[in-house]
């Protein structure tokens, strides 16, 4: 179990592109962080910084209090979990993942001991004699968590785990993950590009940018009062809505004076509106102008304009409509203001 | 998958026959014509020849003379097989590490592929030239007196030095494209199990080496028996005298020096036979076992 800590840690590749931005956060002891962004943001590069497996620029990592800025990675009493699952394809899945624990001096009983365990854990009991090549990816992915399981580590990273395995097993393997982690109480770093892993599994989530970070907070923080358009538009599926509007005596205006609500200054800002905060009501006060239903099942998406601006509304699958006008209106105190220029929440 | 079939039977046997004719003038007819005259005694001056029946192989078998060339051909390719690929691994895993100049460095290291083995004996010879060699100094600042083609032990060194460093490249870049097909995440996998970088290599590195380390295993036996022979024949000038040779060396020193054409024949197929055992193994259990996908 571990607290973390990065001070102004920055990563300048050779080439002098700047991968990650002076960067400070702090991880609780058993805290699930998830790192998320775009493809290109820096995420993976921070994840591999903190691995040791990429050198540290500028700055100071902490692992329990202990700068390990150059301690080697086999000496941060880390387990990583790799996106290709890189497991050994000439060991067992018994030596792939006691492989760790042998180097580490462990007496060959207690090896076993625990490579059992692990396996037990994670329904691999009966493929320990397998070669990786004769496993299935949901089963390789298997291996590579027993692989990290199996050393009690004082932090556990995660990148990109689940992007090669099917929608199917990939919903599966997080409960899986996200459970196993609250189980064992081991403080995780988690990367991925993909907002419904970040939502569903953090305690907290980093949102990265481009080398910087967007913003920190709780799942819940992050969608309801996402801190820049960037977030706004990352986060949710479908994301907010973000429209132009201005703000005039006191009231939020788009279009052509159609007021959405009390807010105080004046000059164009951007209006965001999450779908679902939008209701479909006859004696709604905007009219909204459905182009195109997207039938999900349980919910439908509809997408059109409002006051001639792109706009898409979420309603519950018993609300019928078809392409054309409809009254809608929007949920009081769930309008976000964003400045025009910059993108920051206001 | 349907197969893909021909419509009548000759038009296959058309296809294949430039290739079958090619093998059949240089190899089945030579083999052949060798195995033939592997029992016959030949005239000297090409006037006749008499049947012997296995003579040529009972003179072969009790001839002091070739039973210690053979050894000698055992501890050279012995020799040879294990500096060339040891070498070559150690300098594909040092140049697998660089990362400035990398390409550079290969190119130096592969360079060297490109030389015949004649030309490598002909650079052997000035290398360790007795008046002014300087591998022949650099003995000498050792103490140790080299005399190529004069000290049977000198000659064999020679022999083995310039056979290896005429190998090391080609291995080099057969391991190197071994090494750089492992994939980084299992490497890095293993940087965060292992601490020991000698240990990651014999746990991770050497073993996903290991189905290259074994083709080019026949590959290097197969070179020290049969292709080193311009080497040979350069670093002795043609004149093996008391210096060491190869049993293929011999078979052309009996052959077209001694002028005793059965016996050479029946060396030939002893050699034949050993390289169609060495295949037989290859084939056998080498690609069989060694594969891990």
């Amino acid at each position: 179990m571990a607290q973390i800590s990065l001070q102004n840690l920055r990563k300048i590749y050779p080439n002098g592109f700047e991968a990650v931005q002076p960067t400070n956060f702090d991880i609780a002891d058993g805290e699930f962080v998830v790192l998320v962004g775009p493809s290109g943001c820096g995420k993976s590069t921070l994840l591999r910084m903190v691995a040791g497996l990429e050198d540290i620029t500028e700055g100071s990592l902490s692992i329990n209090g202990r700068q390990v800025n150059n301690v080697d990675p086999a000496d941060r009493d880390i387990a990583m979990v790799f996106q290709n699952y890189a497991l050994y394809p000439h060991m067992t899945v018994r030596k792939n993942i006691g492989y760790g624990l042998k180097n580490r001096k462990t007496a060959p009983a207690e090896i076993e001991a625990k490579v059992q365990e692990a396996a037990k854990m994670l329904n691999l009991v009966e493929y320990l004699d397998r070669k990786p090549s004769q496993l299935s990816g949901g089963q390789r992915q298997r291996v590579a968590m027993g692989r990290a399981v199996v050393r009690d580590p004082a932090l556990f990273l995660f990148d990109e785990p689940l992007s090669n395995l099917d929608a199917k097993l990939r919903h599966q393997m997080r409960i899986e993950i996200k459970s196993l982690q609250r189980r064992l109480g081991v403080t995780s770093i988690y990367v991925t590009h993909d907002q419904v892993e970040a939502m569903t599994m953090a305690d907290r989530i980093i949102v990265l940018n481009g080398g910087q970070i967007e913003q920190i907070g709780t799942p819940a923080e992050i969608y309801h009062a996402p801190a820049s358009t960037f977030v706004a538009s990352f986060m949710g599926a479908p994301p907010m809505n973000l429209v132009e509007g201005r703000l005039d005596t006191g009231q939020v205006m788009i279009g052509d004076g159609i007021a959405l609500g009390n807010a105080e200054g004046t000059g164009p800002v951007t209006v965001g509106i999450r779908p679902e905060d939008v209701e479909l009501n006859d004696q709604g006060s905007l009219m909204f102008t459905v182009d195109l239903v997207e039938e999900l099942g349980a919910h439908r998406l509809l997408h059109g304009r409002l006051a001639g601006q792109p706009f898409t509304v979420h309603v519950g699958k018993e609300v019928v409509v078809g392409a054309g006008d409809a009254a809608v209106n929007i949920k009081p105190d769930s309008i976000r203001l964003f400045d025009v220029e910059t993108g920051a929440a206001r | 998958m349907k197969r893909a079939g021909f419509t009548t039977r000759w038009l296959p046997i058309l296809l294949l026959l430039p290739q079958l004719l090619i093998i059949a003038v240089f190899f089945y007819w030579p083999a052949v014509h060798a195995v033939q005259s592997s029992f016959f005694l030949q005239d000297p001056f090409g006037f006749g020849s008499s049947f012997v029946g296995l003579d040529n192989y009972r003179d072969l078998a009790g001839s002091g003379e070739y039973i210690k060339i053979a050894r000698f051909t055992l501890l050279f390719t012995v020799l040879v097989t294990f500096f060339s690929l040891g070498l070559a691994l150690l300098l594909a895993v040092k140049a697998d590490n660089v990362i400035r100049g990398a390409r550079s460095y290969r190119t130096l290291l592969m360079w060297v592929y490109a030389v015949a083995p004649p030309v490598a004996g002909f650079i052997g010879l000035l290398m360790f030239n007795q008046s002014w060699g300087p591998l022949t100094e650099m003995a000498r600042a050792i103490g140790w007196d080299f005399k190529l083609g004069v000290n049977f032990n000198d000659t064999a060194t020679a022999m083995v030095i310039v056979s290896v460093w005429k190998q090391v490249p080609v291995n080099f870049i057969f391991f190197l494209s071994g090494l750089q097909s492992i994939p980084k995440s299992v490497r890095e996998a293993a940087l965060i199990d292992n601490r020991s970088a000698v240990g990651r290599f014999w746990d991770v590195t050497f073993p996903l080496l290991a189905p290259t380390g074994f083709f080019l295993l026949i590959i290097n036996i197969t070179y020290a028996l049969f292709d080193t022979f311009g080497i040979i024949d350069t670093l002795v000038k043609g004149e093996p005298g008391n210096n060491p040779m190869t049993l293929v060396y011999k078979v052309y020193v009996d052959g077209f020096r001694g002028n005793d054409l059965g016996g050479s024949s029946a060396q030939s197929v002893v050699l034949m036979v050993l390289v169609l055992a060495l295949t037989v193994f290859q084939f056998r259990l080498i690609e069989r076992r060694i594969h891990y996908t």
